[in-house]
């Protein structure tokens, strides 16, 4: 299966992920041959099947929204490492 | 015999008796693994003084009175499950120095249990793979012959116990990853039905087919370890409450079973083709006539979507891990590229550099079978077609109580070795997905040796498949075997 480097290109933007042009190409050829072996999925006749999301056989699990505090050094081992400011978190810029 | 060689059940007795400490086994693991793990490298963080401390509260325990099955017991953990305290990397840069601020529920259920963790295993990262080959920090040989793999994803752990580092070991199965390197390192590995133990704490891979399972020496080890880790948890949704695990079997009544008679093993014909390694098909057959000849019935049966496994499982797996690693984002922990000019950027260069080549492909992978104009042609068409299989299998068990097939088409492969053989790749995991697409539970159990490429012969595997949570008729029957 043909995947062309813009459709590569614009996965690895979807996926937020930075490639090299070695790594573009690698990924087009590997992913067009995977994509042509699942092709064989085609031929299945599922016209009337229903589609299996999940195999738990639950259904609308629920529990009451309880808050369990955490100790304050708990907490703080749990919020990421990143830098912070004033008690946020600070990232890069969002916008220009 | 040392201490690390010990069964859970022989070091239990040991132990309740006063005979040996838990300290004194927990000296006797870190041993081991000082002495073998430079060359094994099945462990990514041993935790000396931490299991030094757990093992002390232990004997303070039995020497209070208090018993319980696995008071005292050091185990080693996949490093893909959380452990409070203590680095937990997924075997990925991009975790690379992330302290776990929570117990999985697993690793909590053992600490209230009184096991001793000694450290955490080496994987393939975040769980992609069947070598772990894939780690990011080198991979783990296979204990039976060092420039062989330990299988995958679970190599650390399955090298781990084949070892004695430990006495048991826990681990994850998504599409096989405790059976095959069980398989590979002669051990035995359960992997539980879907919703019979908790997820919490398990970095996600594929939301609708992760397990957490076991790793040990024996069938009645894992029984007894599963025991302690199974069960409904508030903190994960798809847990089955006890009302859907407590299934009736035929033998429920008989702990040590004599007679097989009344039982049915189903022998699937599509996990016995013309192709299949000779010696693999034999081993496996000498333990179908074990069973025979004390009184079960070994019948034929079919499971006509088995060849979809193999894709059905290469859309669904990357498509949910492709969500499921979404979170990292380099923002607080593992690596980070602090150069980058923006967010987007901090993104992209964090994810590129911190993820692993095989990661990098199943998130592109499922990225594109779930993105726009491709979700019904990929996702939903593989979700239906998992159905048939699923429907396949309930069919077989309606004329079998068990199924028996191998766990891998051969022995561990040598390290770098790429094979080559389009069929034999196509077999290797066939054997392990079908139970993982329909959440049952299956174990691989040590079925002898088999000569392999190369040179020399390596352990493999055979595996018994159960209807959904039909967990302890499977271990009744891997006991005996046993």
């Amino acid at each position: 299966m043909n995947i062309t480097k813009e459709e590569i290109e614009h996965i690895a933007e979807l996926s937020r992920l930075k490639l090299s042009e070695k790594e573009i190409e690698m990924y087009r050829t590997q992913l067009g041959s995977i994509l042509d072996y699942i092709k064989v999925l085609d031929e299945v006749k599922t016209d009337k099947v229903e589609l299996t999301a999940q195999v738990s056989g639950l259904m609308d699990v629920f529990r009451e929204d309880e808050v369990k505090e955490w100790s304050p050094k708990e907490v703080e081992a749990a919020l990421s490492l990143g830098e912070r400011e004033n008690g946020s978190l600070k990232v890069k810029r969002v916008l220009q | 015999m040392n201490l690390n060689e010990l069964t859970i059940k022989a070091a239990r007795s040991l132990l309740d008796e006063g005979e040996i400490t838990s300290l004194e086994i927990t000296e006797a693991c870190l041993k081991q693994i000082e002495i073998l793990d430079k060359e094994i490298h099945a462990c990514l963080t041993v935790c000396a003084d931490e299991a030094r401390r757990e093992a002390k509260m232990a004997d303070k325990r039995l020497q209070e009175g208090e018993r319980g099955d696995l008071l005292g017991i050091p185990y080693l953990c996949k490093d893909i499950l959380m452990t409070k305290g203590i680095k937990t990397t997924a075997a990925s840069k991009i975790l690379e120095n992330y302290i776990a601020p929570y117990d999985a529920t697993v690793v909590r259920k053992l600490k209230e249990a009184g096991a001793i963790l000694l450290g955490k295993t080496n994987l393939d990262e975040f769980a992609h793979g069947a070598s772990t080959e894939n780690s990011a920090y080198g991979p783990t040989k296979n204990p039976f012959d060092i420039t062989r793999v330990a299988g995958g994803s679970s190599g650390g752990s399955a090298a781990g116990v084949a070892s004695n580092m430990c006495l048991f070991a826990l681990a994850s199965d998504t599409g096989g990853s405790i059976r095959q390197p069980a398989s590979f390192c002669g051990v035995f590995g359960l992997k539980p039905s879907y919703g019979k133990v908790s997820r919490f704490g398990l970095l996600s891979m594929t939301s609708s087919t992760d397990v957490v399972g076991v790793i040990a020496k024996t069938a009645y080890d894992t029984a007894i370890v599963l025991k302690t880790i199974a069960g409904k948890d508030e903190l994960d949704a798809t847990t089955a409450p006890e009302k859907m695990t407590n299934v009736e079997n035929k033998f429920s009544e008989k702990i040590k079973i004599k007679s097989l008679a009344g039982l049915k093993i189903g022998l699937p014909k599509e996990y016995f083709l013309e192709s299949l390694n000779p010696e693999v098909k034999e081993k496996v057959m000498v333990i179908a006539e074990k069973l025979k000849a004390a009184g079960a019935e070994i019948k034929s049966v079919s499971l006509p979507y088995t060849k979809y496994g193999i894709p059905v499982y290469y859309i669904i797996t990357p498509s949910e891990l492709s969500s499921n690693l979404a979170r990292f984002d380099g923002i607080g922990w593992g690596l980070k590229k602090e150069e980058a000019i923006n967010l987007q950027e901090f993104y992209k260069r964090s994810r590129g550099a911190g993820f692993g080549p095989e990661a990098k492909r199943r998130i592109m992978l499922g990225t594109y079978a779930l993105s726009a104009g491709y979700y019904d042609a990929y996702y939903k068409k593989a979700q239906t077609v998992r159905t048939l299989i699923i429907e396949d299998f309930n069919k077989a068990f309606k004329q079998v109580d068990l199924l028996l097939t191998p766990t891998a088409p051969h022995g561990a492969f040598k390290i770098g070795e790429k094979s080559n053989d389009p069929l034999a790749m196509y077999l290797e995991d066939i054997f392990v997905t079908g139970a993982s697409l329909s959440g049952l539970p299956a174990i691989s159990i040590p079925a002898g040796k088999v000569k392999v490429e190369g040179g020399g012969e390596m352990p493999l595997g055979a595996q018994i498949i159960a209807p959904r949570f039909q967990e302890d008729l499977m271990l009744q029957i891997a006991d005996f075997l046993n």
